[in-house]
């Protein structure tokens, strides 16, 4: 018999939990593109495999465990598309091995949180920006691609307790080009590739009373341009930047966001603002804040010495990999064989690879041995964060054959302690 | 500025990004949807009629990373800046250096963009090539 | 494990059922304390206590130690995540100076003979996260107390004067957090923060809503009286941290004149020391601390905690953002704020108090004045950890309110501003180590409304700490460095019947329970339903059906229905 079910998301960060899903002809209802995609039928991993051989989840696990305990420094590395339970099983299992834990945040938005050691994060929910946030700007971010039902359910036609209407609300994009977020926005901002940080620099110079100091054009902006913003900034009542990848992956990378928080934190002196980043994937927050509570840090952490050690230069999966400074890697819930530049794919091709994920990707052609996993918020469940950090609990909706990230885990942490006894 | 090169070679900067449809199929990344929906350069429509393209044509973009061909297509890119989604192609020639942060430079990375005969790749013959 | 202990020959100190240093066996059995007969004797481990202190196991009860805000403050200080306590090998590796890991607080807890822990501000849409980190904590029992001053649903109930259904949205919120009491954060002053305000005193009104800070307390205890909850209304003050705030904080402590409950206070005021301030500016500050304590002790329904601030690092976290802001203001420190859908907000700034700097130095004295001053019985030893520092330097509390002589020798080293703006150098209390046994036994166990904590009878739990140092023998007033010392690192630590430590070392790991309340039998739950529906479709991001905390996520769960 049919039935119609409530699922939360787990494709992109806005992690929508309105979701309806048809657990008979495997549908989903309400949700955008990306969320149909993940919520439909799709070629899977059809079992655990070693060398390209099928094999038993047993099997498989115990290959993993002894690469894992025969390894110097694994590098376990993914994490963003599971659950807080395996996030957790993970971190024990990279202290236990003595390895490298990192995850995707590293090449996303992990500038944004070298930044709040910086300066710190004044932000808010996306409940906050929906009930209060009269002007909205999107900063190198284009939600209508990346997460496109944010601007509908949280910030730019959402209503709330004192936005009752779109036009209460001013939504300017500032961006290389005009994305498709720009052409709904009430303004758009084009700036040159790169040149963030002087714009930044800039409008925290007008709003400081100090606009002499700013030339006539700054990175393809112009200085009336610029006024303009500053003053539809200041004039807010409860304005919030929501910056994405534009700011985090270009030239100043942590830098920028740094600047902004600064931008953020004066403006806080006239009205309110809050400043927030666009996570990418449905539980990126959780691979960040697992580990933070079980071991200190969010991301790039070694623990070949035992105990944790947090530096990008050294432990984040691109340096690692490309200073072959592991000897195993266990990808779990990612394809960095597909999203990491070409000099640090090379040393994944060279090292024994364990991959956990419910679908081939690049990664399966490189992996020695594959764990099929069930699909977290379809076949499993589990807690994610969203990418404001409020948690909700993926759903289980469909019966599977295939062990869930956690189950699977669990196993190999078992082995690997049996292996090391 | 957009500089151009003898034999329509233009200077750009490459720039890379999510797509809904890089989105909607990166769950199936050995799939031809997959592949269609990374394998491309969006161009400025003036770079793109200084270049000589016509839609389908192939382009090679080359930086001082690596090189990769990709389908060329009009976009609405200033002139000067090619996209192409993030993905298998768009990493062949970005910017591996973290500057410390451990964060590539995906975005802004400097190369140039011309017209070529070459294939392009699929995902597996890629892999092979890094 | 054990399932039977004796310990004997340990001189007990039990306040709360009148055992002044004698010497005593206690004996356990599944992990109860029970009678002599319970057990046999040739099966019980015997644990010889002979000329140490037997005490029942330490009680927190105000700490932040799980969830975004801690978790946001380990992210923003990664210096703090430096000092490397564990390596890992049986035990988890265990991080951190002030902050500290899940791992590393409850293996500190545990070393310092404390067996339960109370998270005190649950952000309650975070409910969730606070209970994963809550779950990460091995060796103590814990709790959190969700957040109320600021929800909207509270603001219109109080502005409506709808006790039924105040009564009910408490009792479903607590449900839906798995939580543990009604915790107060600077009433209405959150809401202002929102428009980039605060309250400035009881009556102001919260914008957008007919309510003042004052109604807004009396109702919520009202409220959770009627339902009589285990714990109180648990309340951090409006104007904290502001010069001339001890005002407020008498008057917020009167407002509970007259209202009576037979096993507990009415109203528990928080971290004290943060809302004891005379004085109009930093300049002409000055210790209230003496005007608090006279309040306190002429009512019999009123209990508080110290807030008691510790030289050196600490992190300021709470769900007060303007005060947040202002600290920031003040430091030019790094600053996180949270402002959090329609239920309130938070703010996390990294804080040093320095001995030589006149406010810190008074900030330290006026903790230490309102643990002397008040009366026993009616507060309770805390550093609101992270805000005043480290809860692993509550014995160094707890020697300094023990000793004159040791206190006289700290003034030597701090600010001599504390000679003129706080009373502290002419106090001559010397409180007895039963006096502060029932500070951080008893007495928290009592405030929290948790029967089977804090003591030593038959029935409680098997929470017991055994520490060198015998009661009979030691001079508390001259003896410090050794008081010090001894309650440092337990010689035992017992929970629930299990040895956890043992000569101060880690033996075995354990998972505590967490403790929730449900009061959903004392309301009529009917009655708020329509407005919770329109609430979550108009002013929530997410759906009411997937708001809130099952039972069966939570690693050990205790439900108390009342």
């Amino acid at each position: 018999m049919a039935e119609t079910v409530n699922v939360v998301c787990t494709f992109c960060g806005s992690v929508c939990d309105d979701g309806q899903f048809d657990t008979e002809k495997f549908k989903s209802k309400k949700l955008c593109k990306l969320g149909s995609s993940k919520f439909s039928e799709k070629e899977r991993i059809k079992a655990p495999m070693v060398d390209g051989k099928e094999v038993s989840y047993e099997e498989a696990i115990e290959k993993a465990a002894e690469i894992l305990v025969n390894a110097k420094k694994p590098l376990l590395y993914g994490w963003a598309s599971t659950v807080n339970e395996a996030i957790r099983l993970g971190v024990i299992l990279t202290e236990k091995v003595g390895g490298v834990y990192d995850q995707c945040a590293s090449v996303c938005h992990a500038p944004g949180t070298l930044a709040v050691i910086e300066e710190g994060l004044p932000g808010g929910t996306l409940g906050a920006i929906k009930n209060r946030a009269d002007v909205v700007v999107f900063w190198g971010a284009n939600p209508m691609e990346a997460h496109p039902r944010h601007g509908m359910r949280y910030s730019i036609s959402a209503k709330g307790l004192l936005i009752k209407d779109r036009k209460q609300r001013k939504v300017i994009v500032v961006d290389v080009r005009p994305t498709k977020t720009a052409k709904l926005a009430d303004e758009f901002i084009q700036i040159k590739p790169g040149y963030d940080y002087p714009i930044i620099s800039a409008l925290r110079a007008i709003i400081s009373g100090n606009a002499d100091a700013v030339p006539d054009e700054v990175g393809g902006v112009s200085k009336e341009k610029l006024i303009e913003l500053a003053e539809t900034m200041k004039n807010a009542k409860y304005g919030a930047v929501l910056y994405g990848l534009g700011v985090t992956q270009s030239r100043g990378r942590d830098r920028n966001i740094e600047n902004a928080v600064k931008l953020i934190q004066l403006l806080n002196r006239h009205t309110r603002w809050v400043i927030w980043p666009m996570r990418g994937h449905y539980n990126v927050v959780g691979a960040g804040e697992v580990p933070a509570w079980e071991v200190g840090y969010q991301y790039a952490i070694d623990f070949s010495r035992g105990y944790p050690r947090f530096s990008p230069a050294e432990f984040s999966a691109v340096e690692v990999l490309k200073r072959r400074d592991c000897d195993a890697a266990l990808i779990i819930s990612s394809d960095p064989v597909a999203h990491f530049p070409r000099a640090a794919v090379k040393h994944l091709k060279e090292i024994p690879v364990i991959q956990i994920d419910p679908f081939p990707n690049m990664t399966t052609l490189v992996a020695n041995v594959v764990i099929p996993s069930a699909i977290a918020g379809i076949e499993a469940e589990g807690t994610a964060y969203r990418m404001d950090g409020i948690p909700l609990r993926v759903k289980k909706v469909v019966e599977s054959k295939y062990w869930s990230d956690e189950q699977i885990l669990e196993r190999l942490l078992e082995k690997v302690e049996e292996l090391k006894r | 500025m957009t500089k151009t090169f003898g034999d329509g070679m233009l200077e750009v900067e490459v720039i890379t990004g999510r797509t809904l449809n890089q989105g909607a199929t990166v769950e199936e990344k050995l799939t031809e949807e997959y592949f269609n929906a990374v394998n491309y350069a969006e161009i400025n429509e003036e770079d793109f009629a200084s270049l000589g393209l016509q839609e389908g044509d192939r382009v090679k973009v080359k930086t001082e990373f690596g090189e990769v061909v990709v389908f060329a297509k009009k976009g609405e890119v200033p002139k000067g800046v090619i996209f192409i989604p993030m993905g298998p192609y768009a990493n062949m020639v970005t910017d591996p250096s973290t500057d410390g942060t451990g964060m590539p430079q995906f975005k802004g990375v400097k190369g140039t963009v011309e017209k070529t005969d070459e294939n392009v790749l699929s995902v597996k013959e890629l892999l092979e090539a890094i | 494990m054990h399932h039977m202990l004796h310990i004997k020959n340990g001189i007990v100190i039990d306040p709360k059922n009148g055992v002044k240093a004698e010497k005593m066996d206690i004996f356990v059995k599944d992990g109860k304390i029970v009678e002599e007969g319970e057990i046999s004797k040739n099966e019980a481990k015997v644990i010889d206590a002979s000329n140490k202190l037997v005490v029942a196991g330490g009680v927190d009860m105000h700490a932040h130690i799980a969830g975004s805000k801690i978790n946001t403050g380990r992210t923003m200080r990664p210096e703090e995540m430096r000092v490397v306590r564990l390596i890992a090998n049986k035990f988890r590796t265990a991080v951190g100076r002030v902050l500290l890991t899940s791992p590393a607080i409850g293996y500190e807890y545990a070393k310092m003979g404390y067996t339960s822990a109370f998270e005190a501000a649950q952000p309650p849409i975070g409910a969730l996260h606070t209970h994963e980190e809550l779950d990460s904590i091995p060796m103590v029992d814990k709790a959190a107390l969700p957040v109320f001053g600021n929800w909207h649903f509270v603001l219109k109930y109080v502005a409506e004067k709808d006790m039924e259904k105040l009564k009910a949205f408490i009792a479903w919120a607590i449900e839906r957090t798995k939580g543990f009491g009604v915790k107060v954060v600077n009433p209405g002053g959150v809401e202002a923060w929102m428009y980039g305000g605060n309250v400035s005193s009881l009556d102001d009104q919260v914008p957008g809503f007919n309510v003042t800070p004052r109604e807004i307390i009396t109702s919520l205890v009202k409220a959770t009286e009627e339902l009589q909850l285990n714990h109180s209304v648990h309340l951090h003050c409006n104007r904290l941290g502001v010069p001339g705030n001890y005002e407020t904080t008498v008057e917020s402590i009167k407002l509970v004149d007259g209202i009576k409950n037979d096993s507990r206070q009415v109203l528990h005021v928080t971290h004290v020391q943060f809302n004891a301030y005379a004085g109009d500016s930093w300049r002409t500050v000055a210790s209230g601390a003496e005007a608090i304590a006279k309040t306190v002790n002429a009512m019999d329904n009123v209990t508080i905690d110290m807030g008691q601030p510790i030289f050196g690092h600490a992190t300021a976290m709470t769900g007060d953002a303007p005060f947040q802001f202002t600290l920031h203001r003040l430091t030019g420190s790094r600053w996180s704020n949270k402002d959090s859908e329609i239920e309130g907000g938070a703010g996390i700034v990294p804080i040093a108090y320095l001995p030589k700097n006149p406010v810190h130095a008074l900030q330290w004295a006026i903790g230490l004045e309102l643990g002397l001053l008040t009366d026993s019985d009616k507060v309770v030893l805390t550093t609101d950890y992270p805000n005043g520092g480290p809860f692993t330097e509550y014995p160094y509390i707890m020697a300094m309110l023990m000793s004159k002589k040791m206190r006289e020798g700290e003034l030597e080293r701090v600010s001599p501003f504390v000679q003129k703006a706080s009373n502290l150098p002419a106090i001559d209390v010397e409180k007895s180590l039963e006096e502060v046994i029932h500070m951080t036994r008893s007495l928290p166990a009592r405030v929290l409304g948790l029967p089977n904590k804090g003591h030593l009878g038959v029935g409680a739990d098997a929470d017991i700490a055994i520490y060198d140092l015998n009661p009979l023998e030691v001079d508390t007033s001259n003896d410090f460095e050794k008081i010090y010392k001894a309650f440092k690192t337990a010689v035992y630590t017992i929970k629930d019947g299990n040895i956890l430590v043992k000569d101060g070392e880690m033996v075995d790991e354990y998972w505590g329970k967490t403790y929730w309340v449900d009061a959903r039998g004392k309301a009529d739950m009917e009655a708020i339903k329509d407005d919770l529906n329109e609430f979550f479709s108009k002013y929530y991001t997410v759906e009411l059906q997937n708001y809130g905390v099952e039972e069966r996520w939570l690693k050990k769960p205790e439900r108390i229905v009342i």
